[in-house]
């Protein structure tokens, strides 16, 4: 960019990295997620590898300038492979004293502090519970590290004077005058940015244009004023050759219901009702009217699931998205789609409970729900994604299951990297994995009987659209006799129907990937076994305790009903095993109760996903 | 809605609508002759069988599904609205009823039936109303009237009812009917009303549980007391009951009024005149449940007491889509799948 130019003052090193973390911490209302999307925008379009993670309270706008209001944004940018938002933060961007008093023990010792003077007034100390005439940029808190003190509120107002702009929408604008500065500080295009708020404003130009000066006077106040000694450099990192774009988890998941409703050649039905933190895979999905997509939002949880399987019934391939709670009240229909035997997709974005729980933090107990929540012997798929660029694979595959194997399935992600998002070399069509479906056409029985519960050699049943000439019949939840599906109450039937269900689901064995060791080691001293979102901060960890010579494997679960069929066979391959999960030990009582291996558990349940230092310390203490 | 007619050599008797499945219900149960109008009438609306599905929740009525040689899912307890609706969005051609009960529709599936009037997909959705909950052997159920004993209130209910035509209007129902298991043709005609309307049509079916609630209708449905306790409606024609037809039902400013037609000298000008399309009337004759004026109380109303067609939910949904098809036209999955902002790392 030729008109920002960069006058580099002597004083200023330019510091060159792997990687770097940076969080931005404010008030809800401050803009904190609008302003590390778009540092994390063009992080990813000049080549960095990254992972976010978007940290914000259950209350929309908590009251201002309170602790329970900080919102906050991660991201950690490297010229390296990234798993991780990172456990500490190289700089903290804080809006307010709440925001620095919440964020700063996580902010690495000579970290730069970036603080806004205005939020750090006499009100704004005192709801941080800050004690009277303590402000921490003036005593020693920060002392070991780089703080520079800007009055973004005031630098801001200057900008924008006579610009005919509110008070209020002045105020606003203060958070672009921070992402200029630190656009600055790494020295990063602005193009991106000045290209989104015209598209976001085109309406307000005004608005737009307000935000688009308060942008560059950010830029030009980093590069006139000579007050920063350090700016960074992290060059692109070296990913595998390809056409890259940045996504989050939610995104995935949307995106890969809707490829394999394309490969599939089925049309796609959500039935969905609005839930933190699965909300935004219904928006994602909303916006693909025009290829057919039906989104319904139901009247509640149990009408989501219900529409679901009622438009499976008709031959959608029908899904349903939710998240604990939700998960809670559909369980009784997903019963019926177990007995029903007919494909559906059940999305449970995990979060912390029970009940509200933690609704806006992560966790993963959701787990045992999805095994064996429903009442009766009802086994269904379990799919968990790794990553957010994982969740599309997992929801891609979901689908397959669902509409070749005739059942329930359930994808499990949880709110960590529902929202967190990272760059994602996206396969093209042609890479997909081909989705066959047939429906079934003409009677299957004698003398034109329709049996809609004889079953082929993978024991699944025929999927039976309604509107099919010669071919009605009843189905419902009422045991059924096997092949007519009439209703049945025979003792030897039910124990019959009961055992078929189940080994229809073990054969899925048959058609998914075996499990992998990561670094492809079959033998070692101890193997961590993981599960869903902890993948990255497994893969850091166990990455740099091989880097420190320990004899340590990574085997990671993407199917956890059935599981890879090699897996208790792999498992004698290691002398420990250890599962970290962010619940109190369930994948270990799977494990330990199928396989009899006396794995360890490594439990979290903060709300938090797991640090890479506090998991690297656990294998380094079970290896010694 | 197809409306292929099917030629008259081939054409489907009430017999060809009946399942090979033994009819399960209690010996003089109402829900017979329901089955029996409804195979008696759908061989003449000229919709090929393929195309009926039977949703039905849970309940003795809810069985239903099993007996009818359609397509049908007999699915779980208060849901075969919600079912419903995904089966209406997913393909709008079908012809979907929806069998329920005043448990299955009114109590555990009250959301789904609020939000099923509401919303106005085109289906059909009858309530075999008995006012007791029977396949779990004698409980009150939301229809039961206040002072009801049975196994779970031995000292008597102390819950209000509901009107179930009242609950449906204040719901925003476009299409709502009452009629009995005792009156064959009655409900015959109503069943085919409530399928010609385009919108959900909600009938209510007074049907007798000879074990748990006998004769729960019996002023209704008996020769001597019908005429007095209940009015049936016609578009057209004017409120008018008794047993020599000397009643009127006349209505002074919101107010309505039972007036001796002979002894009043009323003038036919003045008699209300049923207009199934006015919404506020439909209020006031819905109420006839337990409206009294100066003492005396009202009529059971039966037959349409509402219908007046608007946008169909399902209808409009597809529409919407060919419309968002046709104006931004359909994305090309490799797009979808690279969304608007990439990089390429060579």
């Amino acid at each position: 960019m030729d008109t920002l130019e960069s006058k580099m003052s002597e004083k200023t090193k330019v510091l060159e990295s792997e990687s770097i973390v940076v969080r931005f911490s404010g008030d809800s209302g401050d803009g904190m997620q609008l302003t590390g999307m778009q540092f994390t925008d063009t992080a990813a379009l000049l080549g960095n590898d990254l992972s976010t993670f978007p940290d914000f309270p259950a209350e929309i706008r908590a009251p201002i300038g309170t602790v329970s209001g900080v919102s906050g944004f991660q991201v950690h940018l490297g010229s390296k492979e990234i798993f991780t938002p990172g456990d500490t933060y190289d700089v903290l961007v804080a809006m307010n004293a709440a925001a620095l008093k919440v964020d700063l023990p996580r902010l690495k010792k000579g970290g730069v502090v970036i603080a806004n003077i205005a939020g750090f007034d006499k009100k704004n100390l005192g709801l941080a519970h800050y004690a009277d005439g303590v402000n921490p940029l003036d005593d020693k808190t920060l002392v070991n590290f780089e703080v520079h003190k800007i009055d973004v509120t005031k630098h801001t107002k200057e900008c924008l004077s006579g610009s005919g702009l509110s008070q209020k929408e002045i105020e606003r604008s203060k958070n672009m005058f921070v992402l200029g500065l630190l656009f600055w500080m790494f020295d990063k295009s602005l193009d991106s940015t000045i290209k989104f708020i015209g598209e976001k404003f085109a309406k307000k130009p005004d608005i737009a244009n307000a935000n688009i000066k308060t942008l560059k006077a950010g830029w030009d106040y980093g590069d006139n004023t000579e007050i920063f000694t350090t700016r960074f450099s992290v060059k692109p990192a070296k990913l595998p050759k390809g056409v890259y774009r940045n996504i989050t988890g939610n995104s995935a998941t949307a995106i890969g219901l809707v490829a394999a409703a394309e490969k599939s050649g089925l049309p796609l039905f959500l039935g969905s009702y609005p839930i933190t933190p699965a909300s935004d895979i219904l928006h994602e999905l909303s916006k693909y009217k025009a290829n057919g997509v039906k989104t319904f939002q139901a009247e509640d949880e149990i009408a989501g699931v219900c529409a679901a399987i009622g438009a499976s019934y008709t031959g959608s391939l029908a899904v349903t998205t939710t998240s604990g709670p939700g998960m809670a009240l559909k369980t009784e229909a997903i019963g019926l789609a177990t007995i029903l035997e007919i494909p559906l997709v059940i999305v449970d974005v995990q979060r912390g409970g029970p009940s509200t729980g933690l609704p806006t933090k992560t966790e993963q107990a959701d787990l045992m729900m999805a095994m064996y929540g429903r009442h009766g012997e009802g086994p269904i798929p379990v799919l968990a994604a790794a990553s957010p660029t994982d969740c599309f694979n997992m929801a891609y595959e979901a689908c397959r299951i669902a509409v070749e194997h005739m059942t329930p399935v359930i994808l499990l992600t949880d709110g960590y990297i529902a929202n967190g998002s990272e760059p994602w070399r996206f396969p093209t069509e042609d890479k997909l994995k081909a989705i066959n479906v047939k429906f079934m056409t003409e009677a299957n029985g004698v003398e034109g009987a329709v049996l809609p519960y004889k079953r082929d050699e993978k024991l699944v049943r025929p999927w039976i659209k309604p509107g099919t000439k010669g071919l009605e019949h009843r189905i419902g939840g009422l045991e059924k006799q096997d092949e007519t599906g009439n209703v049945s109450y025979d003792a030897m039937n039910h124990e019959k129907m009961v055992h078929l269900r189940a080994a229809k689901i073990e054969k899925i064995a048959d058609f998914i990937p075996l499990a992998k060791p990561e670094c492809g080691k079959e033998k070692a001293k101890l193997l961590v076994l993981g599960w869903g979102s902890t993948y990255g901060a497994i893969k850091t960890a166990v990455l740099e305790a091989i880097a420190e010579g320990h004899d340590v494997e990574q085997i990671h679960l993407h199917y956890i009903n059935p599981f890879p069929k090699n897996l208790g066979e792999i498992l004698k391959g290691y002398e420990k095993v250890i599962i970290p999960e962010m619940n109190c030990g369930q994948l270990l009582q799977l494990i330990r109760a199928k396989y009899l291996v006396p794995a360890i558990g490594l439990s979290k349940v903060q709300g938090l996903p797991f640090t890479t230092t506090e998991l690297k310390a656990k294998f380094i203490e079970l290896l010694n | 809605m197809d409306t292929i007619t099917v030629e008259p050599n081939n054409k489907l008797t009430s017999k060809d609508f009946a399942s090979n499945q033994e009819v399960k219900w209690c010996p003089g149960c109402g829900d017979y002759s329901i089955l029996k109008q409804v195979q008696t009438i759908f061989p003449d609306l000229g919709i090929p069988r393929e195309k009926f599905v039977f949703i039905s929740g849970i309940g003795c009525s809810s069985r239903f599904t099993y007996y009818m040689e359609t397509f049908g899912m007999h699915s779980i307890h208060g849901r075969a609205a919600a079912i419903a609706s995904g089966v209406k969005l997913s393909n709008p051609d079908l012809d979907v009823w929806v069998v329920s009960g005043d448990g299955d529709a009114l109590s555990i599936g009250g959301n789904h039936f609020i939000h099923a009037m509401r919303r106005n997909f085109n289906l059909n959705y009858l309530v075999f109303n008995n006012q007791i909950y029977g396949l779990t052997k004698g409980q009150y159920s939301p229809t039961s009237e206040k002072g009801k004993v049975t196994k779970s209130t031995p000292f008597g209910s102390i819950e209000e009812p509901f009107n179930p035509s009242e609950l449906a209007l204040g719901a925003k129902a476009s299409f709502v009917a009452r009629s009995m298991d005792r009156d064959p043709k009655h409900m015959q005609s109503v069943l085919k009303r409530a399928h010609e309307f385009k919108g959900t049509s909600f009938v209510e079916i007074y049907t007798n549980c000879p074990v748990f609630n006998d004769e729960a209708f019996f002023a209704f449905t008996d020769k001597e007391t019908k005429k007095e306790e209940a009015i049936f409606l016609e578009h057209g024609k004017p409120l008018i009951f008794g047993h020599n037809d000397e009643k009127a039902i006349i209505i002074e400013g919101s107010r309505p009024k039972i007036v001796n037609i002979v002894d009043s000298n009323l003038s036919p000008d003045s008699y209300w005149i049923h207009d199934e399309k006015n919404k506020t009337k439909a209020n006031i004759i819905a109420r006839f449940f337990d409206t009294v004026v100066d003492g005396v109380h009202f009529p059971r109303p039966f037959g349409v007491i509402y219908a007046d067609e608007r946008g169909v939910f399902d209808e409009q949904t597809t529409a919407s889509i060919t419309q968002a098809a046709e104006k931004k036209g359909r994305t090309p999955l490799n797009k979808i799948l690279s969304g608007e902002k990439t990089w390429t790392i060579s």
